[in-house]
């Protein structure tokens, strides 16, 4: 069942990988909003696991996090999560699913236990995971637990060029590119260095490099598309995460926006 | 002979990736991962090379006060029904604590790296007071995050931070208190990292800090063994640290764990924060009640919801609030090296008292924790055996809270 997340980035033009908190405002209003942004263009799903101690994330994924632990009875983690992506992958609401990767932090794939995480996560038809809080380094563990499915790390633009072969080396389906020091969240402007980064990480990667944190409209998307072979794009989307039109609106222009460099 | 000797606790500390059995590693976003390996080289480096070795210690000598003074406290001693109690006066350090070792320490390295600024956190207000007097001293910026809740509880060490030229973050997520400070800090860390130094106030943390923190702590242990041996005391039958995230505790064992074979190790002894009790939900006994997991970086026992969400920890102490535990402690646990046992807020309470009309000494309610496990001492051990314990820190900053527990 489960899709490779670099089936994302096979349409000969940079990838929309749409970030949204699952849980948020509520399950059934976050699922209709994974509908929705796959109907309006994303091209990769990334979703995000409600998580009481975000370490890399900015105000605006924390507050949804903390509202999607709120709002649903008995809290709403990783389980869950997963859950949500069976859903929305048995039902898509497009011809073709975009790929889902889970962003979630390694405890609580530590408390599911890594092989069920892995097992289930599968068995939902998930492609892959992005796990901000753990480095290559780490991440033997999952690695052995994780077959079939995807891990993407994250090279940061403070990462050597022996630790950016390592995280091309080990990432599957694609390399995230973190666009700057600092945790997620809307930036005014793109950091100045952004090409010379992505330069960086794709010397060291044949795999799809894409590029997030702070970026937060479509002419940055439009600006990265031109130096990456996607663009994240993650607390911008959830801040509308709750309204379904101007989510819809705001996702099909990020969508023109990579579509046309 | 002290290789040989540890080599029979069967003790070593971390491995090179930091990890004490299954426990510690790095767990942190790439972005902070070269800044890790930075400071591990550079932690190194300082610790071979007599010049910092030599300037590290003649601060701790004339600014800190060290060593820190061994007393005899016959009349606790007698109370309690113990042979003799030891009390390592870490109170009497300046700053008033422990935490002025290792601030000193990392603040000496953080400028040999080249850094201009240095943040922290802080839950008693102790560790950020002991940073910004070390980057007073130092000439270095300093930025103290701390939680709201402990900034109402500890307004005093506010206060000094700000008078020794530092800037207090208050820190409004969560409960406010020291687990949302240490978060908000390492974000600040990843946001800032070219520039900023983390001074990270104890033995938790991503590799390298757990040991770094470790070993700007160790001259505790060390002093006490070689200020027992002067009074005469070869060994003593049990030696008593309170734990939150466990420095000074860990600055405490771990020179016992590397002098003595297992055959003739002191009975070690942390106590760590029960709160209201450990079957209340108002806890901060990660041991007693944790399950092994990650949370700000480290692979530890962490008290924790089903779904891996840290647990909002509790104690009448803001300095063992802590949903966790540092990593060595979790491994010296697990070995059964060292004892974790918890003490409640009213037992703390009732231990403080205890001290001050004794002994004349107003202790912490941190360190309190580990006074009021001398009377189960007493009964287990027998009325001749002698505990070393070390006193944490001075109680000034606690007189609003015991007053409002009914002292």
């Amino acid at each position: 069942m489960a899709q490779g997340l670099k089936r994302g980035f096979s349409y000969g033009r940079p990838a929309l990988v749409a970030y949204l908190m699952a849980g948020y405002p509520d399950r059934e209003r976050s699922l209709a909003a994974v509908r929705a942004v796959a109907a309006a263009g994303a091209d990769v799903i990334e979703l995000g696991v409600p998580y009481g101690d975000a370490l890399a994330d900015g105000p605006t994924i924390v507050r949804a996090a903390n509202e999607a632990m709120n709002a649903n009875d008995g809290g709403f983690g990783l389980a869950d999560t997963i859950e949500l992506a069976a859903e929305f992958l048995a039902a898509p609401g497009v011809t073709e699913a975009p790929p889902v990767a889970l962003m979630t932090y390694y405890n609580p794939m530590l408390r599911l236990g890594l092989a069920q995480t892995s097992e289930l996560a599968r068995r939902a038809g998930v492609s892959g995971f992005i796990v901000p809080d753990l480095p290559p380094d780490a991440a033997g563990e999952w690695l052995s637990a994780s077959e079939g499915l995807d891990t993407v790390f994250l090279a940061a633009p403070t990462s050597t060029p022996e630790r950016l072969a390592k995280v091309g080396e080990m990432s599957t389906g694609f390399v995230y590119c973190v666009s700057t020091t600092g945790i997620t969240g809307e930036r005014a402007d793109l950091p100045a260095l952004l090409a010379d980064t992505v330069a960086r990480v794709k010397s060291f990667t044949a795999l799809p490099v894409a590029v997030g944190f702070g970026v937060s409209t479509p002419a940055h998307a439009r600006a990265v598309a031109g130096l990456a072979d996607g663009v994240v794009v993650g607390s911008a989307i959830v801040k509308r995460q709750h309204d379904l039109a101007d989510l819809t609106e705001f996702v099909s222009e990020l969508a023109r926006a990579v579509r046309t460099p | 002979m002290t290789n040989e000797s540890a080599h029979e606790t069967g003790y070593s500390g971390a491995d090179e990736r930091g990890y004490f059995g299954p426990y510690g590693g790095a767990f942190v976003p790439e972005t902070v991962v070269p800044a890790l390996e930075e400071l591990s080289r550079a932690f190194s480096e300082a610790m071979a090379d007599p010049l910092f070795v030599e300037a590290y210690s003649t601060l701790l000598r004339d600014y800190v006060g060290r060593p820190s003074a061994l007393y005899r406290a016959d009349r606790l001693a007698a109370a309690v029904g113990l042979g003799a109690v030891y009390l390592k006066r870490e109170d009497l350090n300046h700053t008033g604590a422990h935490k002025i070792n290792n601030t000193l320490g990392q603040c000496l390295l953080a400028k040999r790296m080249g850094k201009q600024r240095v943040i922290a956190e802080t839950g008693a207000g102790q560790h950020g007071v002991a940073t910004a007097t070390a980057a007073a001293l130092l000439d270095l910026e300093c930025v103290v995050f701390m939680g709201t809740e402990d900034i109402r509880r500890q307004s005093l060490n506010v206060y000094k931070m700000g008078l020794l030229g530092a800037e207090v973050v208050p820190v409004d997520d969560g409960t406010g208190t020291l687990a949302d400070a240490v978060t908000a800090a390492m974000r600040h860390w990843v946001e800032r990292v070219e520039d900023t130094f983390y001074v990270l106030g104890s033995a938790l943390g991503p590799h390298p800090y757990p040991t770094i923190v470790r070993e700007f702590q160790k001259m505790i242990g060390s002093e006490s063994i070689a200020q027992l041996a002067e009074r005469g005391v070869a060994r003593p039958d049990a030696v008593v640290a309170c734990v939150g995230g466990g420095s000074n505790a860990i600055g405490t064992f771990y020179p016992f764990l590397m002098h003595y074979g297992r055959d003739e190790l002191p009975l070690l002894v942390g106590a760590e924060a029960a709160g209201k009790g450990i079957d209340s939900p108002l806890t901060g006994a990660s041991i007693a009640l944790g399950d092994p997991g990650v949370m700000h970086g480290f692979f530890s026992y962490l008290l924790q919801d089903e779904r891996g969400n840290p647990l909002e920890a509790y104690s009448i102490s803001a300095g063992l609030d802590y949903p966790g535990i540092g990593p060595e402690h979790a491994y010296l646990h697990d070995e059964g090296l060292v004892r974790y046992v918890p003490v409640t807020d009213s037992e703390a309470v009732a231990a403080f008292s205890q001290l001050c009309t004794l002994e004349g000494i107003i202790p912490a309610i941190e360190s309190s924790h580990a006074l009021a496990l001398l009377p189960a001492l007493a009964a287990e051990l027998g009325p001749a055996a002698i505990v070393l314990l070390t006193v944490s820190g001075r109680g000034d900053k606690d007189i609003d809270i015991v007053k409002e527990a009914g002292l």
